[in-house]
């Protein structure tokens, strides 16, 4: 379906990524947001409290990163488009209930603006020390999708993505933004409504007599009931049969369990995004993401220039990762150089998907600002040796 | 008991806090040291200066436990860092779980110094009640201040639930419709062993107080009005004149609660027009405040106030 206009503010604009990805969840159709301070996150919280009134839209600044993250999955399961809004300290406080939600499959959207860490680490500076935690944060198995924009203008196109990956899959979905692209401001293209697809919460057919919360009837998530529609059903973060009963045992563990994470891995090929340039003939490919990639890319042009094959790979979702491509380019290239701003976190899924048919190296920043170009071109020089 | 007014104000009076003027001064030797990049203006600082007046007069030393807040960026960075006593900055949630952990171990090593939670009022109302709470519980033997400056002034001016209704913040654009909390009527029902509140503009109930509190144990809890030029929207040299004026119209009562019983009144407001308050802070949208409705809630919550001090000095005669 097509965007409800109301939230759709069409225009060229000038806007940071943060205010970008404000306005993407408004675009999206999300009319409940609820956050709690913190830098470098706050504008996109702010904004929202700024345009909800006018749109009809609820924003609850909350007690604590705990709370905004429960709010949002108990929006959630009225059936309103819901996020929550974060950076390193507040994004571990919320994990558990993340968890939570991907154990209800609650859809939802979880923005976390990185900044260095570890702990209080840089509150006013980058990082991209949050990638392996987004994946892995909470206790568990499950899985989850996770987007990284590397301009403001992708912050509003991936955080519409989000909302609607979030509900096909019934997951939560992480929009990984990091300091960088969150304040830095450049023009950003918002379409009209009808331009905008975006994905409703697909709600059950079957009357409340026969409706089961976790019943696959063919498909590869769940139907949905809204809570306050007159069904009766139970959810729960306990390991749970079809009718969202918990069950203790080995079985229904398999089942249950085994689902949540076979609904994201057997349908990453339509999730997986990336883009490639020069990979053709390339000795080395550089892989990068978020703001790191427009750095990443005026080294690779500047490495292509002095006559060296190097191409380049960007990650538009982090998660799931591109395990086919890496493992594919692993064949024919030499070697991967892998530039995070962390020491050293995506690199070890570049390496395992490469599983030494390539070599891999990092260049990593410990946060604070980004790589200077040059050095990467030096890494890409050592890298093609 | 004696009396005395505030000299340079002309409304309200302080008991029971009479003595020499000393002049506050901010030295090397201070817990809160020159050069320090906060606000002009800034409340908290005051505060700080007090403190470590009031600890150099009790013959105290102390160690400063501080979660997220202003007071941690007050710290500032080597070489230039404004504290002069220890300081261990915790998690957001954490300051009295962190304290709880220091405290308890100086006790059971027998050792002195005073270990104090210094936290804004995001950190006592909000995301760290739940700690705070449990460390009144328990009685842990630690001091608990509060600056409340009724608003995240570290993240740019949003709302908490100690802004007070009408305020608009960041994320209230329209005026906070909500209250503000009672921190201090929950610290009394817990029944800690003190609970008082703290104005700038009245130092001698504030050394005070602080004294008091230097010289018993358990969990000692102050709330301290903190003007935020930043956050209030106000000019920096009215800040002492705005919490006097919050004193004066009933907004901020002066007082003390002993184990969650005892209560007196330390400065019986004159119920100045509130409207002046409001006027020179523009987080207020101006006229949409009914200065009316605000004096006579702050004057209903004064007379409850005013009754509990009458039951307990009535229990206590």
């Amino acid at each position: 379906m097509k965007a409800d206009p109301t939230g759709v503010l069409t225009g060229a604009h000038y806007l940071d990524g943060d205010y970008a990805c404000g306005e993407g969840a408004m675009a999206a159709g999300c009319r409940f947001v609820a956050g709690y301070p913190i830098t470098p996150s706050t504008e996109v919280v702010e904004r929202i409290a700024r345009r909800f009134p006018t749109i009809g839209g609820t924003f609850i600044q909350m007690e604590d990163e705990l709370a905004s993250m429960a709010a949002v999955v108990g929006a959630s399961w009225t059936g309103t488009k819901s996020m929550t809004v974060t950076s390193g300290p507040g994004f571990s406080l919320m994990m558990e209930n993340i968890g939570l939600a991907a154990m209800m499959e609650t859809p939802c959207v979880v923005v976390d603006v990185q900044r260095g860490g570890p702990s209080t680490g840089l509150p006013t500076m980058v990082g991209q020390s949050d990638v392996m935690q987004a994946r892995w944060g909470s206790h568990g198995d499950y899985e989850v999708i996770v987007l990284c924009p590397q301009s403001p203008q992708e912050a509003f196109d991936l955080t519409i993505e989000a909302f609607n990956l979030s509900e096909i899959y019934r997951v939560p979905v992480l929009l990984l933004l990091d300091e960088c692209v969150g304040h830095m401001t450049e023009k950003v293209v918002i379409p009209e409504a009808q331009e905008i697809s975006v994905e409703p919460r697909r709600l059950t057919s079957k009357p409340p007599e026969e409706f089961e919360p976790y019943r696959l009837n063919g498909k590869p998530v769940p139907e949905f009931a809204r809570a306050g529609d007159g069904y009766r059903f139970h959810t729960t973060g306990l390991t749970h049969d079809e009718r969202g009963y918990p069950v203790m045992s080995v079985e229904c563990q398999e089942t249950c369990v085994r689902r949540l994470v076979d609904k994201i891995r057997d349908n990453a090929d339509e999730i997986v995004r990336f883009e490639e340039h020069d990979t053709e003939d390339a000795e080395v490919v550089v892989v990068a993401f978020g703001i790191t990639a427009r750095v990443a890319r005026l080294a690779v042009e500047t490495a292509r220039q002095r006559g060296i094959r190097v191409g380049f790979l960007r990650l538009i979702a982090l998660w799931p990762f591109p395990e086919k491509r890496i493992h594919e380019l692993a064949g024919s290239v030499g070697s991967f150089l892998v530039v995070e701003i962390n020491y050293g976190q995506m690199v070890l899924e570049v390496e395992r998907c490469a599983a030494g048919r390539a070599r891999v190296s990092g260049l990593f920043h410990g946060g604070g600002g980004v790589h200077d170009p040059e050095a990467i071109v030096e890494a890409i020089v050592e890298a093609a040796s | 008991m004696s009396s005395s007014s505030v000299a340079d104000s002309g409304v309200g009076t302080v008991t029971g806090g009479p003595g020499e003027q000393k002049p506050i001064v901010c030295s090397e030797e201070c817990l809160l040291r020159a050069g320090n990049t906060n606000c002009g203006g800034c409340g908290m600082s005051v505060g700080l200066t007090m403190l470590g007046r009031a600890l150099a007069e009790a013959g105290e030393t102390c160690s400063l436990v501080i979660p997220a807040c202003c007071g941690i960026v007050t710290a500032g960075g080597f070489p230039t860092t404004a504290y002069n006593v220890p300081v261990v900055a915790s998690t957001f949630a954490s300051s009295p779980a962190f304290a709880t952990g220091v405290a308890s171990v100086r006790d059971i090593n027998d050792e002195s110094g005073q270990v104090i939670c210094w936290a804004g009022d995001g950190g006592t109302y909000d995301i760290g009640l739940a700690t705070l709470s449990a460390a009144a519980e328990r009685n842990e033997n630690l001091i608990y201040i509060c600056y409340d400056n009724e608003i995240y002034g570290n993240t740019g001016g949003q709302r908490s639930s100690a802004t007070p209704p009408g305020a608009r913040t960041t994320t209230t654009p329209g005026g906070k419709s909500e209250g503000k909390k009672d921190i201090m009527g929950m610290m009394a029902a817990h029944g800690v062993p003190y609970a008082a509140t703290l104005s700038i503009a009245h130092p001698e109930d504030f050394a005070r107080k602080l004294a008091t509190a230097l010289s018993m144990d358990g969990l000692r809890f102050f709330l301290m009005h903190s003007p935020c030029p930043t956050g209030w929207k106000s000019e920096p040299q009215d800040s002492v004149a705005l919490v006097r004026l919050a004193v004066a119209s009933g907004l901020f009562p002066l007082y003390e609660v002993w184990d969650g019983i005892r209560y007196e009144l330390n400065a019986e407001p004159d119920w100045t027009d509130p409207g002046e308050y409001f006027r020179r802070q523009r987080r207020f949208p101006p006229g949409q405040i009914d200065t009316d409705a605000t004096l006579r809630e702050c004057r209903r919550r004064f007379e409850r106030l005013r009754s509990r001090s009458r039951e307990s000095r009535g229990a206590t005669v």
